[in-house]
């Protein structure tokens, strides 16, 4: 199989939200980059984001990012890094306030500032009541987030690589990263990217689960090839379900609707949350949402004739409001629940949303993984960012609108790191490894002539439904045990998955097979991880880690405050601590979280 | 899934792959999807696990991302947004790729051109004045001036619609391209009005709109490029006179 | 090279004029066929009186040029949008030109002569 090898200072893969951000910040400064993407940028799945960004602007309260601060390790359930989360949180004001320049239509006060809405789990004065911290363009913020930094790209004459998908890093045998190869879907053409800086930033894998708000694209393809390049993963047990997908489709319903007040209802038109959460109510974080959801159905209080979902009220709001702050629910609604949303309450069920572990990173996006001397070494060369980074920002459970921020602070953090590093001349085209080309080249050609394998919808599906099963809003002990097996079982066939077309232009069959290698890494490391981590925490809840005195809510800070690091090779567990010490404020103590 | 849960669909698809195909041909296909596909999108992923050579784009599945825009019976639509119960009983659906621009492979085409006209009206903000530290300030009525323009999600549907578009693709800029110019136009923020009506004021870029009005026809998102189209030309008339 | 070059600087005028000449021949419509309705072609002297009045005879004027010029417009952008090699684009353009000024020119000598 033959290859050409491009030479670039960096190369960027993902044109998300977080690929767009630090690309902006790459071509600004003159630097030759490459930006990979198997889909057109605006075309991202950070195009579906709805409710907003976190920023502590004040536009309408106060607010400070201190209390940011506190919300964000408060909703991680501690397992978030403080460095990183104060970082971040400093950082927010800075980053929305680019976009705004960038041309990003936001929503406006009546003072013609940034309009702000309350949502789940941010909170002034330290955890007292909601405030408004989310920044909102209608419920269309991601859309008009995306196309405002795409806009800002083709001002600064970003080169894009539109339809490629990226295959496998590029790692020698020092661990240094020197770039990806990658195929042009349209020719079927395989392309080394030898370069300076290798920033993934390719989203997230919400894929291996059968429901999923996610997009076909959600592959975790960065996290798969970091993964086969041995970068371990962290804390992938961690996967949000957002409490309101609509039932049957899974399509997001923003959270920013209960933020407007919305108001989530059972079979009895109970508000049920007032006894879930007395304080936040509908507000509060996503997990404690989701489980009280899963609640309310299984102990028989849930709507329909199967008792199978609850009901998002906002019938008691004003129709003004909704068509204004809320239009594409309106549009939602009708679409894919078949409800008029002004008059009727729309049915959701919690819907896997959001991976908050990934690949290791520190707060300047660098890719950290453990080495000889400490626990977190960077990997020269590699920085990631976004929802396939894990920073870790979001611990155990993210908090609504920090995914945005995240991929902003981090995005342009990664991108400012690969720009010092590259203005500073430390980096060279080091000599391409020829064995690690050889074998992405040997997996494109396996697939290519593999015969009697295993069919690739059929694999994935089997994977979906496993993950579905063994690793949902509540975990089982058993149940973990037993999806960590047939997920297994199931990683086997996805190495003799076969396709029927053999085409070398635009074939889509090729580019599945290929997602479900990456796929299937994810799966394996998710189910891996939860299986191990025997306390509950965030979005991770066992039942033999049950709610005591001694262990609230089932989290055992004393076993378990800790980062799981996830290796590929020889399926392997290992840990690193939790960064309790911020960078310039006291620690956020440990305490029981409720809301 | 039991047969009584699904529905049988005859479809005729669009089949061309240049690196087997002489020409492009209709493929006729029945296919029962269980009663759980409700848009044309879930029965197409059910079909491509049966036949995975069938070749189409897709992504959010949820209207967003502008990925799935195809022609569907005679008119471009998203077929994440389309119904199937909207198809009539008995009559084949009838899929092909969004006409107007070249074929790539079945219902992939090459949208390099729509993009380029995309490029071409210089879609950001330009704003010359220094920085302010915060966010720079506009009313909540100004800010109203730029709904129905900044929704667009580049589908591609109105400017594939647009019989002005197939007979000029590299010199008018299309209902997409123009209801962009005006979104930068409209937006208070923005400086480069005179430029963007300058680079506009051509035979071509703008004045190949003859308002057949298809754009609005088809936009999955509801928009009106024809309006934003006569918001310009009004706004030349005004520069002029 | 294959250039595309736009950028002609015209399209508002024509636009414009193309608008202009429309509501012209739609007022001279209306006009006619009121001098229709109230008898004004109730015979051929009837006719001919009607048409050679000095009022008359300016708005047909007026409306023939406006015709012309509607016409140059829309035929020109047909050539435009069918027409692709320069040339013979050209050949058209003048030939319409021509003929369209030799219209103008006959229809007025017409009008005056009646």
């Amino acid at each position: 199989m033959n290859y050409s090898v491009r030479k670039f200072d960096a190369v960027i893969v993902g044109a998300g939200g977080a690929g767009l951000r630090a690309a902006i910040q790459l071509s600004e400064a003159g630097m030759k980059t490459a930006v990979l993407t198997k889909v057109f940028p605006t075309r991202s799945h950070t195009v579906a984001a709805q409710g907003g960004v976190a920023a502590s602007l004040g536009n309408s309260e106060e607010d400070h990012w201190h209390w940011h601060m506190y919300d964000t390790v408060k909703g991680s359930d501690w397992l978030g890094d403080q460095d990183a989360i104060e970082f971040m949180c400093r950082k927010a004001n800075e980053v929305v306030v680019e976009l705004e320049h960038y041309g990003m239509p936001f929503d406006r006060t009546d003072s013609g500032k940034i309009y702000q809405r309350p949502f789940g789990g941010h909170m002034s004065n330290f955890g007292e009541k909601p405030v408004r911290r989310s920044c909102a363009a209608a419920d269309r913020t991601g859309h008009a987030m995306l196309h405002a930094m795409y806009q800002r790209n083709v001002k600064a004459n970003t080169q894009f690589f539109v339809e490629w998908q990226a295959l496998d890093l590029v790692r020698d045998a020092d661990g240094e990263v020197l770039g990806v190869t990658a195929m042009d879907m349209e020719t079927g053409e395989i392309v080394v990217f030898h370069a300076k800086a290798t920033i993934f930033a390719t989203g997230g894998a919400g894929r291996i689960y059968y429901s999923s708000t996610n997009a076909f694209i959600n592959t975790g393809d960065g996290v798969g090839m970091a993964a086969r390049a041995g970068i371990p993963l962290e804390d992938m047990e961690f996967w949000q379900f957002h409490p309101t997908g609509v039932a049957g489709a899974g399509v997001l319903i923003t959270e920013g609707v209960r933020g407007e007040g919305g108001i989530l209802r059972n079979a009895q038109g109970e508000r049920f949350m007032e006894r879930y959460a007395p304080n936040a109510k509908d507000l509060a974080s996503r997990d404690v949402v989701s489980r009280a959801m899963v609640t309310e159905i299984n102990e028989g209080r849930g709507c329909g004739p199967n008792k199978d979902f609850v009901l998002l009220d906002i019938t008691h709001l004003p129709p003004e409001t909704i068509m204004k702050r809320l239009p594409g629910i309106h549009e939602i609604a009708v679409q894919f629940a078949g409800v008029d949303a002004l008059k009727e309450p729309i049915p959701v069920v919690p819907t896997c949303h959001y991976q908050m572990g990934g690949i290791p990173t520190n707060y300047n996006g660098q890719v950290v993984v453990p080495g000889k001397r400490t626990q977190s070494e960077i990997v020269p060369g590699f920085y990631a960012a976004g929802e396939c980074a894990c920073a870790s920002v979001h611990g155990a459970n993210r908090l609504g609108t920090n995914s945005l921020l995240d991929l902003l602070v981090f995005g342009k953090s990664a991108g400012e790191s690969a720009v010092a590093e590259l203005r500073a001349g430390n980096r060279t085209h080091k000599p391409l490894p020829q064995e690690c080309i050889d074998q992405t080249l040997a997996r494109v050609n396996r697939l290519n002539t593999q015969k009697g394998g295993a069919n690739v919808h059929e694999t994935r599906l089997d994977m979906q439904r496993a993950m579905q099963k063994h690793a949902g809003v509540f975990r089982f002990k058993d149940m973990l045990a037993e999806g960590v097996e047939k997920i297994l079982g199931i990683a086997e066939q996805v190495g003799q998955t076969e396709i029927a077309d053999k085409s070398m232009v635009f074939n889509t069959a090729r580019i599945e097979a290929l997602e479900l290698d990456n796929l299937i890494e994810v799966a394996k490391a998710t189910i891996v991880s939860a299986n191990a981590r025997t306390e509950s925490r965030g979005a991770h809840v066992r039942d033999d880690a049950p709610d005591t005195p001694a262990n609230p809510n089932g989290r055992d800070d004393a076993n378990w405050l800790k980062h799981s690091l996830w290796y590929r090779e020889g399926n392997r567990l290992d840990y690193k601590s939790v960064k309790l010490t911020p960078l310039s404020v006291d620690s956020i103590e440990l305490k029981t979280r409720a809301y | 899934m039991t047969v009584s849960n699904s529905r049988k669909l005859h479809f005729k698809i669009y089949r061309y792959d240049p690196d087997k195909d002489a020409k492009p041909y209709m493929q006729d296909i029945e296919i029962e999807v269980p009663a759980t596909d409700r848009k044309l999108l879930d029965a197409m992923v059910t079909l491509k696990a049966k036949d995975d050579s069938i070749a189409f784009r897709r992504s959010c599945r949820e209207g967003v991302c502008g990925s799935d825009a195809m022609n569907i019976n005679g008119k471009n639509g998203l077929a994440c947004l389309t119904d199937l119960s909207s198809f009539p009983e008995g009559k084949p659906i009838i899929l092909r790729p969004l006409p107007g621009l070249p074929v790539i492979r079945d219902l992939i085409v090459d949208m390099t051109q729509f993009f380029k006209q995309y490029h071409s009206i210089k879609p950001y903000l330009i704003n010359n004045d220094p920085l302010p530290e915060r966010e720079r300030l506009q009313s909540p009525e100004d800010r109203e001036e730029l709904n129905g323009l900044y929704e667009c999600i580049l589908c591609a549907c109105c400017t594939t619609a647009c019989p002005s578009f197939w007979w000029n693709p590299d010199k008018f800029v299309g209902p997409a391209g123009l209801l962009a110019a005006y979104r930068f136009i409209a937006d208070t923020r923005d400086q480069a009005t005179s430029e963007r009506l300058d680079n506009l004021e051509d035979p071509y870029r703008l004045f190949r709109c003859h308002t057949i009005m298809n754009c609005v026809d088809v936009c999955p998102k509801g928009l009106n490029p024809t309006k934003a189209i006569g918001k310009i030309k009004d706004m030349m008339v005004k520069r002029a006179i | 090279m294959n250039r595309i070059v736009v950028g002609a600087h015209y399209g508002l005028k024509d636009w414009l004029a193309q608008r202009i000449t429309g509501v012209v021949m739609a007022v001279y419509t209306v006009i006619l066929m009121f001098y229709l309705f109230t008898g004004g072609a109730a015979s051929a002297e009837a006719w001919r009186a009607t048409m050679s009045g000095g009022f008359m005879r300016f708005i047909s004027f007026l409306f023939i040029i406006s015709l012309c010029y509607h016409a140059w417009v829309g035929i020109r952008d047909i050539w435009m949008d069918y027409v692709k090699p320069t040339s013979v684009r050209l050949t058209l353009h003048t030939l319409t030109l021509l003929t369209l000024v030799g219209v103008a020119g006959w229809a007025t000598q017409i009008i005056w002569r009646l």
